[in-house]
């Protein structure tokens, strides 16, 4: 018991300190997951949107893939981004393996099935609200898309959170194409399952602790830009 | 009581008008069943003209039709020379999630008013629709009359010469109903032809140049409204001003 009160003491007086490779591991961290959130909304809102408005043969077929893709194995995209990219694969001579850049693709393909596919209900369901209104004032398809997705902002904002926290939460994939090198591709998760296999429990629990408070900071942002969203609504 | 009055398509007995609209023989069947069963009209391309009829008689779907938001079965929609285009207002105002301003500002943008006139056409829809100082509100925040004014101005900012309104006054009190009554007088005042959906007898009588009377998915009278309301020729609009259960 001593242990685990004295593991939780070291932990906090790591992220007291300022120690500089917590801070190495936690900005690394945000630098991948934040991109990988911003490709995979600049690529799935859109798609998202276009898959709810849109009437075109395979449509269903594709919704099915990315609903079915929303629960990918990690490590099996891991696996199958590392082959592409080892030195035997095709993508060698683009030299990504084990590189921040590896990782973010990683976190891009598992993420973006969740935002095309949560985007796409949600703007389903303002299309059914609001379709034959727009129709009626001439919106072309185009217009019609962003109009709804400008509509669905706050539920895109909950979309982008959980598209976050699944990037944050992910160790498989990341950990194959990256390969866990310290001071290059260390990242909070991989780093905790280091630490912890290691018994270096208070650099794994500092680590926990600071992506608890991440996902806290994060909700709250959310739910602070959301009064103005709930003051317009009025539904 | 109810009764069942064998409807037969009669030709308009109004004017001809070169800048008319005519429809020719629509049809519209689902599922078997005729929801349009052959409507013929031709609407002149000034006044108010109210479409009436009993529940389920196409009153809605001829109206969508005219939108081009649902394909009949057959026959056409020909919109003469007094018609540049037309607008719609449902009976369930649909606002976006934003303020009034906000609303119009939308619809000026999707009729590509240019974004120097903008504003000033922005203030005039504010004015018609007396909304001026609930600007800044939120749209769904307005009162239910407020909203149906709101998408009222919102479907006149593409400056349409033909609007069409659903039911734009069901479930209104009667404050809301005269504050819609007026911005369609003024509105019809300012040259825009209007067709006006209503269950509402007494309001198709305060309102309407000419009434088309649409019994089973069939034009069962087309005439002045004076007239239609003094002496119905139609069966079936004798029963319905009656007060009788047209099935």
């Amino acid at each position: 018991m001593q242990d685990f009160f004295d593991a939780f003491q070291q932990a906090f007086a790591l992220i007291a300190s300022g120690d500089p490779e917590l801070i190495g591991i936690v900005l690394l961290s945000l630098r991948v997951s934040l991109t990988a959130l911003i490709l995979a909304c600049i690529i799935g809102f859109p798609i998202g949107a276009l898959l709810a408005v849109s009437n075109f043969p395979g449509r269903r077929a594709i919704i099915l893939f990315f609903n079915a893709a929303m629960g990918l194995p990690p490590v099996v995209v891991g696996l199958t981004l590392y082959l592409l990219f080892s030195q035997a694969g095709p993508l060698a001579v683009l030299e990504l393996l084990y590189t921040p850049t590896a990782m973010i693709i990683a976190q891009i393909v598992l993420i973006t099935p969740i935002i095309i596919s949560l985007t796409r209900g949600t703007i389903a369901g303002l299309l059914a609200e609001h379709g034959e209104t727009l129709r009626a004032m001439r919106a072309t398809r185009p217009q019609m898309v962003m109009t709804l997705l400008r509509e669905a902002h706050p539920a895109l904002l909950t979309t982008a959170v959980v598209g976050l926290g699944r990037a944050f939460a992910e160790v498989g994939a990341v950990m194959i194409v990256g390969g866990n090198i310290n001071h290059v591709t260390r990242v909070m998760t991989t780093s905790i399952a280091l630490e912890t296999s290691r018994g270096e429990l208070a650099m794994a629990l500092a680590l926990g602790i600071i992506l608890l408070i991440i996902a806290l900071f994060t909700n709250a942002a959310v739910y602070a830009l959301a009064p103005r969203s709930r003051e317009l609504a009025h539904v | 009581m109810s009764e069942s009055a064998e409807v037969v398509p009669i030709r308009p007995s109004i004017r001809l008008d070169t800048d008319a609209l005519t429809l020719t023989d629509i049809r519209l069947s689902h599922e078997g069943r005729n929801l349009l069963d052959g409507v013929i009209a031709e609407i002149s391309s000034n006044g108010i003209t109210t479409l009436i009829g009993p529940n389920g008689a196409g009153k809605s779907l001829l109206l969508r039709v005219i939108m081009d938001l649902v394909k009949p079965t057959s026959g056409v929609v020909e919109f003469g020379d007094g018609f540049e285009h037309p607008a719609l207002v449902f009976q369930r105002p649909i606002l976006l999630r934003r303020s009034v301003r906000a609303n119009l500002n939308h619809a000026l943008k999707l009729a590509k008013v240019p974004k120097a006139d903008r504003s000033g056409r922005l203030a005039e829809l504010l004015v018609a629709a007396d909304l001026t100082r609930l600007a800044e509100n939120p749209a769904r925040a307005l009162s239910g009359g407020e909203q149906q004014r709101l998408s009222i101005v919102r479907a006149l900012a593409s400056n349409p010469s033909l609007l069409l309104l659903d039911e734009p006054t069901a479930s209104l009190d009667p404050s809301a109903t005269k504050a819609i009554e007026d911005l369609i007088r003024n509105t019809s005042a300012a040259g825009v032809k209007i067709i006006l959906v209503t269950h509402n007898r007494a309001q198709a009588k305060r309102l309407a140049d000419d009434v088309l009377f649409l019994h089973q998915g069939k034009i069962a009278e087309h005439t002045l409204a004076e007239k239609f309301f003094q002496a119905p020729q139609s069966d079936a609009a004798k029963g319905y001003l009656a007060g009788d259960l047209l099935l």
